[in-house]
């Protein structure tokens, strides 16, 4: 039999489609790990509903759980549990050391534009704070486009939900 | 929540995301590109949520309700049926109006005794909160120019009117349907 631990190892290993270095773990997506005689169950909370990696992670982790010899049973959770306040501290040094800015994390209310138009955003390449917003939407929906005024390098910031 | 109410949601947000894929490739900045291609992979992500609830008080699927009903099913305002390219005051205008209208709609269902709905309205508000800072960041620049505010007075009251198709729906609807259509039982 395996054990939840085993589950949580397995899942660790998964790397987020879209952005590979970070793990399902990092992104903080897997809400549970329910392990019982032959099945395991999984809840997973989407990140950004219009997200075609979802299906992508969700069959990862049927297929990773499968191997490991017993039944998977991946619940799709859509509700409000996930913000990107779960990405691990792990997550966000990986996502800063790849080129992408982790998300500031979120105050009460959301994010207003005000403080996207503002220089709180930190470059990754640099670390400076004299950054722009160039775009709130980017490649993803999970991402906004922003400026490096200091090495003049544009980069992609995690947008905070 | 019944489910008629809930195909009006999912149908606002399916067919506004097709409106705005419309300016995919032919936006007049390349920013704006990204950013209504980018809108309207949300927009569309939550029709498929709002369907899937729909779908299993009626006992069918998502892409059922989206593709399979005939044209005079949907239940989505005028204002986002209205094909608006290459307008892009009465683009921003609609915009606006919609997700100033769609913010209130959100807020109402986040305080739903059905917490599936409540949870999901919470979830999509915070996807939302960015399509109203674009909003925001675009009226603020064009509040001066004359042919917005004709667009805003023009687009303001279609909201909420449901009870008509306006004639360039029936060329979105072909268009949407056609691989369900060709090919029964699609999937990819």
């Amino acid at each position: 039999m395996v054990t939840e631990q085993q589950v949580w190892d397995a899942l660790a290993e998964i790397p987020d489609p879209e952005i590979p270095v970070i793990s399902l773990v990092d992104l903080g997506v897997i809400r549970s790990v329910d392990v019982s005689r032959d099945q395991v169950r999984v809840e997973f909370t989407p990140t950004f509903l219009g997200c075609p990696a979802l299906e992508v992670m969700r069959d990862a982790m049927a297929e990773r759980i499968a191997a490991l010899g017993v039944q998977p049973d991946v619940q799709v959770i859509s509700d409000d549990s996930w913000s990107t306040d779960r990405i691990t501290p792990a997550g966000r040094e990986k996502l800063r050391a790849s080129g992408f800015a982790p998300p500031a994390p979120r105050e009460l209310g959301g994010p207003k534009l005000v403080q996207l138009q503002s220089n709180a955003f930190r470059c990754p390449y640099c670390g400076s704070q004299d950054t722009a917003l160039e775009n709130i939407f980017g490649p993803t929906p999970c991402r906004s486009v922003r400026y490096c005024r200091s090495c003049r390098q544009p980069f992609e910031q995690f947008k905070t939900i | 929540m019944n489910a008629q109410a809930l195909l009006e949601i999912a149908d606002d947000e399916l067919i506004l995301g097709w409106r705005n894929s419309e300016w995919t490739g032919i936006a007049p900045l390349l920013e704006e590109d990204v950013a209504f291609s980018s809108i309207a992979q949300n927009e569309i992500g939550h029709a498929r949520a709002w369907y899937e609830l729909a779908a299993r008080e009626l006992g069918t699927t998502a892409d059922e309700l989206a593709f399979d009903r005939q044209p005079d099913e949907y239940r989505c305002s005028t204002l986002v049926q209205l094909r608006l390219v290459p307008d892009w005051a009465r683009t921003i205008a609609r915009h606006c109006v919609y997700e100033r209208s769609d913010q209130a709609r959100i807020e109402a269902l986040k305080q739903s005794e059905d917490a599936e709905v409540a949870g999901l309205a919470a979830k999509i508000d915070r996807e939302e909160a960015y399509h109203r800072m674009h909003a925001e960041m675009w009226s603020e620049r064009l509040k001066d120019e004359p042919r917005f505010s004709a667009a805003l007075e023009e687009l303001e009251p279609l909201f909420d009117v449901r009870d008509e198709h306006v004639p360039e729906f029936a060329a979105l609807w072909e268009e949407m349907t056609m691989v369900r259509r060709s090919v029964a039982g699609a999937t990819w």
